[in-house]
């Protein structure tokens, strides 16, 4: 994956760019070979057999592919040129670029670039003309796009765009994709200037790394982690969307295909969790304002999912055109999940806000009666069924998860309240209210037959999610039914080799072992559910489930180990960073999730989140 | 003349000229932004650059302004279709004149002829800005009729006259 902190594109093995939306996330798709080979891509490659070895230049997001063939070798160096805030005051650079450089490093080779755009998710027919020395201009419905490179044209069609080039030991080409919108677009010239667009990003990247400052087991999974967070982070609001991708089967050839180019609530407290755990300061700030600020529209009532700017998906619909990921239909874009009822929604929110005035952060006015809000909304639905954090599309029930994620939106106000951060809060409600979750959970979740939490009160069904109860602060990892849990869990939604599979229903029949619920059970472990010796097993496990370039998708096949779902997942890479966070605090003998919520003292250079 | 009714219409049709624009742009209709190309002229700084370039588009706009007053008294009256008369003419001038000056004009804007360089990066508008979409044309005319209807309804003394 490559990206600009704006959108992503995912680079096959093979050279080939397949997936492309512009200009943001949910942007419909320019490339999209990943869910139809006829869905537009981007090749650049030998033209002889070759083999690829890829890689990260050291603490970025640029990827290099190595090819080797039989007469010479070749580095394809792929970029979303970054640079910064000092860079742009003094440079006119393309708001939105992907720049490619294919180095013959040894020997002689032939390469071949092929262009076939195909924008609207293959839905509209490009418009493509050459316009001389400006480049190749196509023209899409959503802005236009301009194609420069030095690589001799071949063939400029209707269809796309070819070229092709011998090159000897040293000699470098380049290809420039620029997108325009909403005024002139920048026709950034090649050649030094393409290097000089490297160097800047190289240093952007390697600068944001360095300001990380974890230094705990798996470092360089965790780095990895913390950069796909960062290209999954929307720079313009701060939100973070799942994934950058839709339909990636969750079951290949299978209908569990979604559109995860979007942002769950459900991920916040964990997400900014991992980010100020991380030292990313800045990100998770930016990600509790757009927190705050993309609910306002239906507070107190949130809904579960929101685009960048807080705003409702699309309406759910499938696209016809396209024969999905190796036959996987359909095809879906927009998330009908929007209108599920998730309680847990209010815990997650009011705990991420938690941690950020755990580190130093302080509320206003406003967004003190929020929390309220949200506080008196919870106070009154508690009790109320709903669909729980999977999103089931089976109706709804009495969640376990969400009744100790209720328990954790009132504990953690009260708990700001008792500090001096939350006044005018109705503090005897919530006490009262809190204290009927506990007992209700305590009495009802717990199923004495199988000796474990249950996934519903009064059921006996079990779920992963159950592993976060100690995570939230509801019931200490070492206790006795904490234990019982995490056996049965491995017992029953074990996938071998520390996988987990997040429940078993008829909900989604075969489909892979989930990622965050995999480093769930590790985290347990780390948090001392187990011995550090087992929890760090646990994490290297994990980690080698990755792609070879570290990244990794929703899901695990536990059979091949290949990625299932949507990906990269920044749900998954969260948990990676949670564990191995939970473990370096183990290690370093502090209290593995540190939940104390510090007297307010105010200051005048105090972080404050407004809404 | 009326100097305070000339600044006022003048600013307005100014507004509205630029609203209209960028409506057009929020709508894919062009990619034409004219406080933008005015600003890159003096910065790179994207946001700067609209700052700046709104306010001399604004300067322009009253300058323009000056010509339709003239033309006004030089009717004798004004009237929204004389003023929007004017500024079909005006589109006209924009569209062939002013956007084929514009690479030579402007420090950044790269010219067909020779490309992008270093310092010329923005596409240049080409004929009848169609560079910047083939609805440019359209968007840029209607824009300055309404620029001209309003000087000419609205200017007084000479509005309705």
């Amino acid at each position: 994956m490559i990206g600009d902190c704006r959108t992503a594109a995912l680079v096959s093995r093979d050279g080939s760019i397949d997936w492309l939306c512009w200009p943001r996330f949910d942007s419909p798709s320019i490339f999209a070979a990943l869910l139809d080979e006829s869905a537009g891509y981007w090749h650049l490659a030998p033209t002889m057999p070759f083999e690829t070895v890829r890689s990260y230049i050291d603490d970025t997001n640029i990827l290099q592919t190595r090819f080797q063939s039989p007469s010479g070798s070749a580095v394809l160096t792929d970029l979303m040129p970054v640079a910064s805030e000092e860079a742009k005051r003094t440079l006119l650079t393309p708001d939105h670029e992907i720049l490619r450089i294919i180095e013959c490093e040894q020997g002689e080779i032939d390469v071949q670039m092929r262009l076939e755009p195909r924008p609207d998710y293959a839905g509209q027919p490009p418009s493509i003309r050459g316009a001389g020395r400006l480049g190749i201009k196509i023209e899409t419905g959503e802005g236009l796009l301009v194609l420069r490179t030095d690589l001799p044209l071949e063939h400029v069609g209707a269809s796309g765009v070819r070229a092709s080039a011998r090159l000897r030991a040293g000699e470098r080409r380049y290809a420039s994709l620029t997108f325009a919108d909403e005024w002139p677009t920048i026709l950034p010239p090649l050649g030094d200037w393409s290097q000089q667009a490297v160097t800047r990003s190289v240093s952007w990247w390697q600068q944001w790394v360095s300001r990380i400052t974890y230094d705990g087991p798996a470092r360089d999974a965790v780095v990895r982690s913390a950069l796909v967070l960062k290209l999954l982070a929307y720079a313009p609001s701060g939100a973070v969307v799942a994934a950058p991708t839709t339909s990636l089967p969750e079951r290949i050839g299978g209908d569990l295909n979604w559109d995860y180019r979007f942002c769950w609530l459900r991920d916040a407290s964990l997400t900014v969790r991992a980010l100020f755990g991380l030292g990313c300061v800045e990100e998770a700030d930016a990600f509790i304002g757009w927190l705050l600020h993309s609910t306002r529209l239906t507070q107190p009532a949130l809904r579960i999912l929101y685009d960048v700017y807080g705003n409702m998906p699309d309406r759910e619909r499938i696209l016809k055109q396209l024969g999905g990921y190796y036959g996987s239909r359909p095809v879906r874009v927009g998330n009908a999940a929007t209108e599920q009822l998730q309680l847990d929604v209010y815990g997650e929110v009011i705990d991420a806000v938690a941690h950020f005035v755990g580190t130093g952060g302080t509320l206003d006015r406003e967004t003190q009666r929020m929390l309220s809000g949200f506080g008196e909304y919870v106070c009154k639905h508690w009790n109320e069924p709903d669909e729980g954090i999977w999103e089931p599309r089976s109706g709804k029930g009495h969640n376990t998860h969400s009744r100790v994620l209720c328990w954790t939106a009132l504990d953690r106000l009260l708990q700001l309240h008792a500090k001096g951060y939350l006044r005018g809060a109705p503090v005897a409600d919530f006490q009262r209210n809190r204290e009927l979750i506990r007992n209700d959970v305590f009495e009802r979740a717990w199923n004495k037959d199988i000796e474990s939490y249950a996934a519903r009160l009064d059921g006996d069904r079990l779920d992963a999610s159950l592993l976060l109860l100690s995570w939230y602060g509801f019931e200490d990892a070492r206790s006795y039914r904490m234990r019982k849990t995490y056996a049965r869990i491995q017992e029953h939604l074990g996938a071998g080799n520390g996988l987990l599979f997040r429940y078993r229903t008829a909900d989604s029949p075969g489909e892979g072992a989930f990622g965050i619920c995999s480093f769930w059970g590790a985290e347990y472990l780390a948090l001392g559910g187990g011995t550090l010796e087992e929890a760090q097993a646990a994490l290297e496990r994990l980690s080698a489930y990755a792609n070879d370039v570290g990244l990794f998708a929703e899901e695990i096949d536990p059979q091949t180990g290949d990625a299932l779902g949507n990906f990269p997942q920044a749900f998954t890479h969260v948990g990676l960073i949670n564990t191995a966070l939970s473990l370096m605090h183990r290690l370093g003998g502090e209290k593995p999730l540190e939940r104390t919520i510090p007297l307010r003292q105010p200051q005048p250079s105090e972080r404050k989140a407004r809404v | 003349m009326n100097w305070a009714s000339w600044l006022l219409w003048g600013f307005v049709g100014t507004i509205v000229l630029t609203t209209l624009m960028s409506a057009s742009q929020g709508m894919h209709l062009t990619r034409m932004n004219i406080p933008y190309m005015l600003g890159t002229i003096f910065t790179p700084n994207r946001d700067r650059a609209k700052v700046i370039g709104f306010g001399v588009h604004l300067i322009i706009g009253w300058l323009f302004s000056l010509v339709y007053v003239a033309a006004f008294y030089a009717w004798g009256r004004a009237t929204w279709w004389r003023g929007a008369a004017i500024g079909f003419v005006h589109a006209a001038f924009v569209l062939t004149v002013g956007m084929r000056l514009m690479p030579g004009m402007h420090p950044r804007m790269a010219s067909e002829q020779q490309g992008p360089t270093v310092m010329r990066q923005l596409e240049p508008p080409g004929f009848l800005a169609l560079n910047y979409g083939y609805q440019t044309p359209v968007s840029v005319l209607i824009a300055h009729l309404a620029f001209g209807a309003i000087l000419g309804g609205f200017y007084a003394p000479l509005a309705g006259g």
